[in-house]
């Protein structure tokens, strides 16, 4: 496989949450808005990046009987750097993300393109395939939270379109708004691979 | 390099080397990050207490008080007069739980204004309490002559459409927070001359 | 007969059609229709108008163009989810809100799921539930039933609280002292409350009407009804001052119309008598500790949708014995 196509598919191809339906959990739970879904997707994905960066150096090096410990710790020790940083430098985004910040550390994506492919692979492809599923899981939930936003909230990025006590269907901004609008926008997807 | 066998040598080494490594980085990585965040906590309280405490009067300085579960923050000025307290008060009542206010109690008994510090009321009907429109209500009142309760429990208090549980449990909470407040002033009144 | 048609329930036997049911549950639903047009005028008229309208115009749009298959919307049940979804909210409220809830109910409730026979859930209370937690204030704020010879076939809608918000917002003692609340009123319908639900009397002869020509059966809305009745009997027994008589639980907020109208759903309601009856009893017992303990004043329609989701479960332990088979 090129470089390339090992960025491009986490993107649309197999896209962590449209596709393989993995990492439901932060998805569904901080999408309530673009810039919360779209900061959730970024500290993921720079998790993504650096583990599979470190696992695949470090691939010869772990014992295969120890290696789901190893990818754990190293996965942790990158959440936590994330968390610290985020509550020193964005503070507001790390107060409405809260626990899921943490959480970050159980995200099947991250230990999965561990475990799948960066103790498997060279440095070089590993980052490119973090990059691309990062980016991938970023632009899911940059969707997911746009449109939960528009109908929930009645803004976009922060920006309301509409008056201030007009009347928006509250229910995209709670829980089962996130599990209406996932099951449809994977159901969109899934109708335009069909056709092409 | 050729993989490592899985024995109990190889194993105790990569876990040993993983875990201290990480355990290096990570410290020095909150070593660095730690000043930020401390002077994040402190200006977001600070701002917090200086919104709900803001008069003509600058405070000059702020001591923070436990009195039974209340926090009270008293603020004095310049010459050391007391300005007012900025009272961490709750509600348990709340429709979604517990609520955290901020209340502005100026020295002369008048809340001077309330800020919701948490709460986890419905959004659209009781999260509407964090509306100048709902909370707005409470500035400058002085709760000799301003009933806190809701009007449908014979106070003053506008309830929020269709969020009287909501409502009530911020009147309460405010309440909570004007009585402590009465209760102690004259010691806070003093506090400010002992410095 | 070289092909053998498999298609979802109700399944046509006899004389019965999909077709006629759906209809005769429209008919019955008529009386109640009009006490509602009495009670709440030009609103509630036009908002069964919009909501039957919009339900029938998202089946035939689905149909038409996205699943592109028979049109069945002759058929009556998209009007009926229409009738029923209007029947359950206020009757002021704005229209864009009732056309946003009938595309839920046709559009995600039922034809997700594949159309007719195939959804699990109840789709106008699916609608009604979308509703509520999207619009809170919206589907809380209720009018004050006012009769047209009294106020006028335009009226404007007075708000006014329902019997069961007011109980639990202010507790028995309020809703003893203040007079409106008379049981003989509820029964008429002469009170606050979704215009569909409001007149127990009216809904009671459409439900009798389908009782006789056994379109729905007794089991489901007597077992509902006995449960709760024995509930809140239970709890007025042990403190009268904190819970309301339990007659007075039958007839508020939409119990009557869910039970009869709701629960009896055939598609999405259990096969056998015994299931019926667990159906039945799962949703009286919800119904009441909602009411009751809940932050909700209402619980019928979250009580359905959820004994819904258990309907293949209870299937499954009421399966009829099979004919000829020995065990």
């Amino acid at each position: 496989m090129s470089n390339w196509k090992t960025f491009t598919k986490g993107l649309i191809k197999e896209n962590p949450i449209l596709v393989l339906l993995l990492g439901c959990c932060p998805t569904l739970a901080t999408t309530t808005s673009a810039i919360n879904g779209m900061s959730m997707g970024l500290a993921t994905t720079f998790v993504l990046i650096m583990s599979n960066l470190v696992i695949s150096l470090l691939k010869n090096f772990i014992p295969d009987k120890v290696r789901i410990p190893c990818f754990i710790v190293v996965i942790a020790s990158f959440v936590t750097v994330v968390q610290l940083v985020m509550q020193a430098y964005v503070p507001d985004i790390y107060e409405t993300l809260g626990l899921f910040i943490p959480l970050i550390v159980v995200n099947c994506i991250v230990l999965g393109r561990a475990e799948a492919f960066a103790s498997k692979n060279p440095v070089w492809p590993s980052i490119l395939d973090g990059a691309g599923m990062g980016l991938g899981f970023t632009f899911a939930l940059t969707v997911l939270g746009s449109i939960r936003e528009i109908l929930g909230s009645g803004s976009i990025f922060n920006y309301r379109f509409l008056a201030d006590d007009a009347q928006t269907i509250l229910i995209f901004v709670l829980a089962p708004g996130a599990f209406i609008a996932l099951g449809y926008l994977i159901a969109i997807v899934n109708r335009l691979k069909k056709t092409k | 390099m050729a993989k490592k066998e899985s024995t109990l040598k190889n194993m105790l080494i990569a876990l040993m080397v993983i875990t201290i490594v990480s355990g290096g980085v990570l410290g020095f990585i909150y070593g660095l990050t730690k000043p930020a965040i401390d002077q994040v906590e402190a200006n977001k309280n600070k701002a917090a207490i200086e919104e709900v405490l803001k008069t003509d009067v600058a405070i000059a300085h702020i001591e923070t008080q436990v009195i039974e579960d209340l926090t009270y923050n008293l603020a004095f000025g310049a010459d050391n007069q007391f300005i007012g307290a900025a009272i961490k008060t709750y509600s348990k009542n709340g429709f979604g739980g517990r609520i955290d206010l901020m209340v502005g109690m100026l020295a002369n008994g008048n809340i001077n204004k309330v800020s919701v510090l948490s709460q986890a009321e419905t959004p659209g009907l009781g999260a509407n309490m964090v509306n100048e429109k709902f909370k707005g209500q409470f500035d400058g009142k002085n709760p000799a002559d301003f009933k806190l309760k809701v009007k449908k429990d014979g106070g003053d208090v506008d309830a929020i459409t269709a969020a009287t549980i909501s409502s009530r449990a911020f009147s309460e909470a405010v309440d909570l927070a004007v009585r402590g407040f009465e209760a102690n002033k004259d010691q806070f009144m003093k506090g400010g001359n002992n410095e | 007969m070289n092909q053998l048609t498999i298609s979802g329930s109700p399944h046509v036997h006899g004389e019965l059609s999909v077709k006629k049911i759906m209809y005769s549950v429209i008919i019955a639903l008529i009386p109640a229709l009009l006490v509602a047009v009495y009670y709440f005028g030009w609103y509630a008229l036009r908002l069964t108008i919009v909501s039957v309208a919009a339900c029938v115009l998202t089946e035939w749009l689905i149909q038409k163009y996205l699943i592109k298959g028979p049109l069945t919307i002759n058929d009556g049940s998209a009007a009926l989810t229409g009738l029923l979804l209007a029947f359950n909210v206020p009757a002021n409220l704005p229209i864009w809100m009732v056309i946003v809830g009938s595309v839920v109910s046709i559009g995600i409730a039922k034809m997700s799921f594949g159309g007719l026979g195939k959804n699990p859930f109840n789709p106008a209370l699916v609608g009604r539930v979308f509703m509520l937690i999207s619009f809170p204030v919206a589907m809380t704020t209720w009018p004050k039933a006012q009769p047209i010879f009294d106020a006028g076939f335009f009226a404007d809608a007075v708000t006014g609280p329902t019997p069961l918000s007011l109980l639990k917002e202010s507790g028995v003692g309020t809703l003893a002292k203040s007079g409106d609340m008379e049981f003989l009123d509820m029964v008429l319908g002469n009170r606050g409350g979704a215009f569909g639900e409001v007149c127990a009397i009216a809904l009671l002869i459409g439900a009798i009407y389908l009782i006789c020509k056994k379109i729905i059966d007794i089991w489901t809305p007597l077992s509902i009804l006995l449960t709760v009745f024995i509930m809140t009997g239970i709890c007025y027994l042990v403190d009268p001052t904190q819970y309301i008589a339990p007659w007075y639980h039958l007839v508020y907020g939409g119990l009557i119309l869910g039970a009869f109208f709701m629960a009896t759903d055939m598609v999405t309601s259990p096969m056998t008598t015994g299931g019926k009856i667990v159906f039945g009893i799962g949703i009286g017992a919800i119904t009441v500790i909602i009411r009751l303990w809940g932050q909700y004043p209402e619980g019928v329609s979250f009580a359905i949708l959820i004994m819904n989701a258990v309907v293949p479960l209870i299937n499954k332990a009421f399966k009829p014995k099979r004919f000829g088979v020995v065990k």
